[in-house]
């Protein structure tokens, strides 16, 4: 980890609602979607944030609310000091060459028409960065950071496996030197044997290039192995926050204990011994969370109070966050 | 235990426009009965076709399968009446897929398809079948199953579907169950509910459960043996614990080095295995893993290394010509 923590980004009472509407011709707003309902974290220079949670729970709209590719519903969010909701249009467009995103699905975020080349090039070529000859060295120079021969410039998409367009997209995002990147599930569509050849590339660049990275996926061995810290996210919240030793060393939180020891392990000794905590039933839905605490309805702990009242996500000792009303 | 199925030779291939496709390569294992079977490897290598073809289901054209044996209690499935099939799959083999909708119709509700089957296969009449899919429903862990049979499977979760996929092959009593990937597209918590739920109906039941997968964790907890293919090929077969602490193969090491595990120290690197698989159309003539084998000699590339007993380890089998050696440099 990093020696003195400068956050790069500070997220405060993050909220990001989708409006759920009825009618046809009049649309009526009766409900929202609770996708991301007040979660507030650091992400300090140089590190990776890993970000684990069920499906739906909120991970990548975080990711794109924090990029302000989603309009916010409330909250803020602090990228090296400044307020990026508050920037309007060139100051957000400068700020924009500074975070990247890379996607799950590297089939369909690269435009299958265009050739690799004019791919990279294209984020140099709107934001005015770089031209002709240099533009080509650049665009080379890229290739060559994420593992591709730069021979490889005018061929086209489908002409390569999803582990080399996972690269395609790589240097892409890395075209205008980012500080930061969330990287949204970018392994999950690859093949076992090609993701270790994804994620070291990853940590190789992040080394290199001192990029910060928030990473987003649902294997949870995977991020520990890439994270400095973990956060877990259940229904739009975060529940539990702290590195990547304490979450697994010692959850507090009852959903990161049953998440944890849900995760099998590749090894038929430590399976023999463990013991699962199976949790009960399915997440509800995020247009109607429970009342309380949003995780009653699974919680094997659940106590009186966590009908009535909401936990607050409280520092329960230095570095590990926690929102539990057993804690 | 005596032996509930034994795979000759299987050879499956796809006839398609782009060339023909080597999906299963002459395979062959046998499988015990009330055993646990765990089928890995990457996309591709052949898993699903090989399950598909004990089943009799390889849609043909495009697919042939060319040669081999299926014993399954005394008789050859690829010799078998479609008829005769046609009961084995409803009453001796079932299958449970990775998208629980390929399986369960939109327009029926649930307890209606499961009805149908118990009516099909064992003779129920109406009441009868209703109860039975109730009770089916229950032992699948399904909360009010008695109100739940009336619903169509777009108002059950994604981990509900796959219960009630589970409780429509377990209606006919089978003794074999492939499941294959069952549990790719459900989260870690609900998938740890669904691996219980199958251990506790196997220890109950008494089936054969054949396992297919890409995740090495989820068979290291449930598998008693492991088939570990690559290309169409059985590259390397044998209990669990063989497979996992003491690999041959250089594939399976690859596997298993290039994996994280939850439990792993800090610092720890992942060594990722160079280049792609083969393409299946174009399956070079030797070792299918020499282009991305660090140990590869001439002789990998010019011919395939048969199955044989690796460490002379009951039933522990290795395709690599080099195992020997690779075994003596990590003594
Ligand atoms: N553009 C949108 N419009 C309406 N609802 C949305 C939109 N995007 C996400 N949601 C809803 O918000 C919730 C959170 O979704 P999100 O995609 O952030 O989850 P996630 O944790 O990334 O899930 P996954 O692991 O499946 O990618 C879900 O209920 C989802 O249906
Ligand atoms: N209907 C078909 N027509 C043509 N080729 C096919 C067909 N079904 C399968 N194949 C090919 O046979 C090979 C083996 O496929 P199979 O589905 O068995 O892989 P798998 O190991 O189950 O992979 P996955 O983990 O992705 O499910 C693949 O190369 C596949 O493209
Ligand atoms: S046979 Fe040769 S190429 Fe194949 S795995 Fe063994 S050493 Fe490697
Ligand atoms: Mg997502
Ligand atoms: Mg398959």
């Amino acid at each position: 980890m990093v020696a003195e923590r400068v956050p790069l980004i500070q997220v405060r009472h993050l909220k990001k609602y989708f409006p759920i509407t009825r009618g046809l011709i009049i649309q009526r707003h009766v409900g929202d979607i609770k996708a991301v309902d007040d979660v507030s974290f650091d992400i300090y220079k140089g590190e990776t944030l890993g970000l684990v949670g069920e499906t739906g729970s909120g991970k990548t709209t975080v990711g794109r609310t924090i990029l302000r590719l989603y309009e916010p519903t409330d909250g803020q969010v602090l990228f090296d000091g400044v307020d990026l909701f508050r920037l309007k249009g060139e100051e957000m467009r400068r700020m924009r060459r500074r975070m990247q995103m890379i996607f799950q699905d590297p089939y369909a975020s690269l435009n299958p028409r265009m050739t690799v080349g004019s791919i990279i090039a294209e984020p140099l070529e709107v934001h005015g960065v770089a031209h002709g000859r240099e533009k080509t060295e650049r665009v080379q120079e890229l290739l060559r950071l994420v593992g591709l021969n730069p021979y490889f410039v005018n061929r086209y998409p489908h002409e390569f496996s999803g582990g080399q367009r996972q690269r395609i997209g790589i240097a892409r995002a890395l075209a205008l030197n980012p500080d930061f990147i969330v990287c949204d599930e970018p392994i999950s569509s690859l093949d076992v044997s090609i993701q270790a050849q994804v994620v070291n590339l990853l940590e190789d660049l992040q080394e290199r290039l001192g990029l910060t990275y928030l990473f987003i996926a649902h294997d949870l061995s995977m991020v520990r192995h890439i994270s400095d810290r973990m956060a877990v996210m259940y229904l739009g919240k975060i529940v539990e926050l702290t590195d990547r030793d304490e979450i697994y060393l010692n959850p507090l939180h009852p959903y990161t204990q049953a998440l944890m020891s849900a995760v099998p392990v590749p090894d038929p000794e430590v399976e023999e011994k463990r013991q699962r905590i199976i949790l009960e039933g399915d997440i509800p839905s995020p247009a109607n969370p429970p009342k309380g605490c949003n995780f009653n309805t699974r919680c094997p702990v659940a106590m009186d109070v966590c009908f009535e009242e909401e936990p607050e996500f409280r520092e329960v000792k230095p570095g590990h966050w926690v929102a539990c009303h057993r804690v | 235990m005596g032996t509930l199925m034994e795979i000759k030779n299987l050879t499956v291939r796809f006839y398609t426009d782009d060339g023909v496709v080597h999906a299963v390569n002459g395979i062959s294992y046998s499988m015990d009965e009330g055993d646990t079977l765990g089928v890995v490897g990457e996309s591709g290598c052949g898993k699903s076709v090989h399950a598909l073809s004990i089943m009799r289901l390889i849609p043909s054209p495009p697919g042939r399968i060319e040669d081999g044996e299926i014993w399954f209690n005394g008789r050859d499935l690829l010799k078998v009446s479609e008829s005769e099939m046609h009961k084995v799959r409803g009453a001796e083999i079932a299958m449970v897929f990775q998208d629980p909708m390929t399986s369960l119709n939109p327009v029926y509700t649930v307890g209606f398809q499961i009805m149908e089957a118990l009516k099909l296969h064992q003779g129920m009449d109406d009441h009868q079948a209703r109860e039975r899919a109730a009770e089916l429903l229950t032992m699948v862990g399904i909360p009010e199953a008695r109100q739940r049979l009336d619903d169509y499977p777009h108002q059950f979760s994604g981990g509900m579907r796959q219960r009630a996929m589970i409780a429509m092959a377990l209606s006919c009593n089978p003794k074999l169950l492939i499941a294959d990937e069952p549990t790719t597209a459900l989260d870690v918590t609900i998938q740890a509910q669904i691996v219980e739920l199958v251990k506790r109906l196997q220890e109950q039941l008494g089936m054969a459960v054949m396992w297919i997968t890409h995740d090495l964790g989820v068979v290291a907890g449930l598998a008693k043996k492991v088939n570990v293919m690559y290309a169409g090929y059985i590259v390397e077969r044998g209990n669990v614990w063989d497979i996992y602490k003491r690999p041959r193969h250089p594939y399976t090491q690859g596997l298993l080095g290039s994996l994280p595990r939850l439990d792993e120290p800090p610092g720890t690197k992942l060594i990722s295995i160079p280049g792609l698989p083969p393409d299946l159309i174009d399956l070079p003539p030797g070792c299918p893993f020499a282009a991305r084998c660090v140990y590869a000699i001439d002789k990998c590339l010019e011919a395939m290394p048969p199955l044989e007993e690796a460490d002379g380890a009951d039933q522990h089998l290795v395709a690599c010509w080099r195992w020997e050696y690779i075994a003596g440099r990590e003594k």
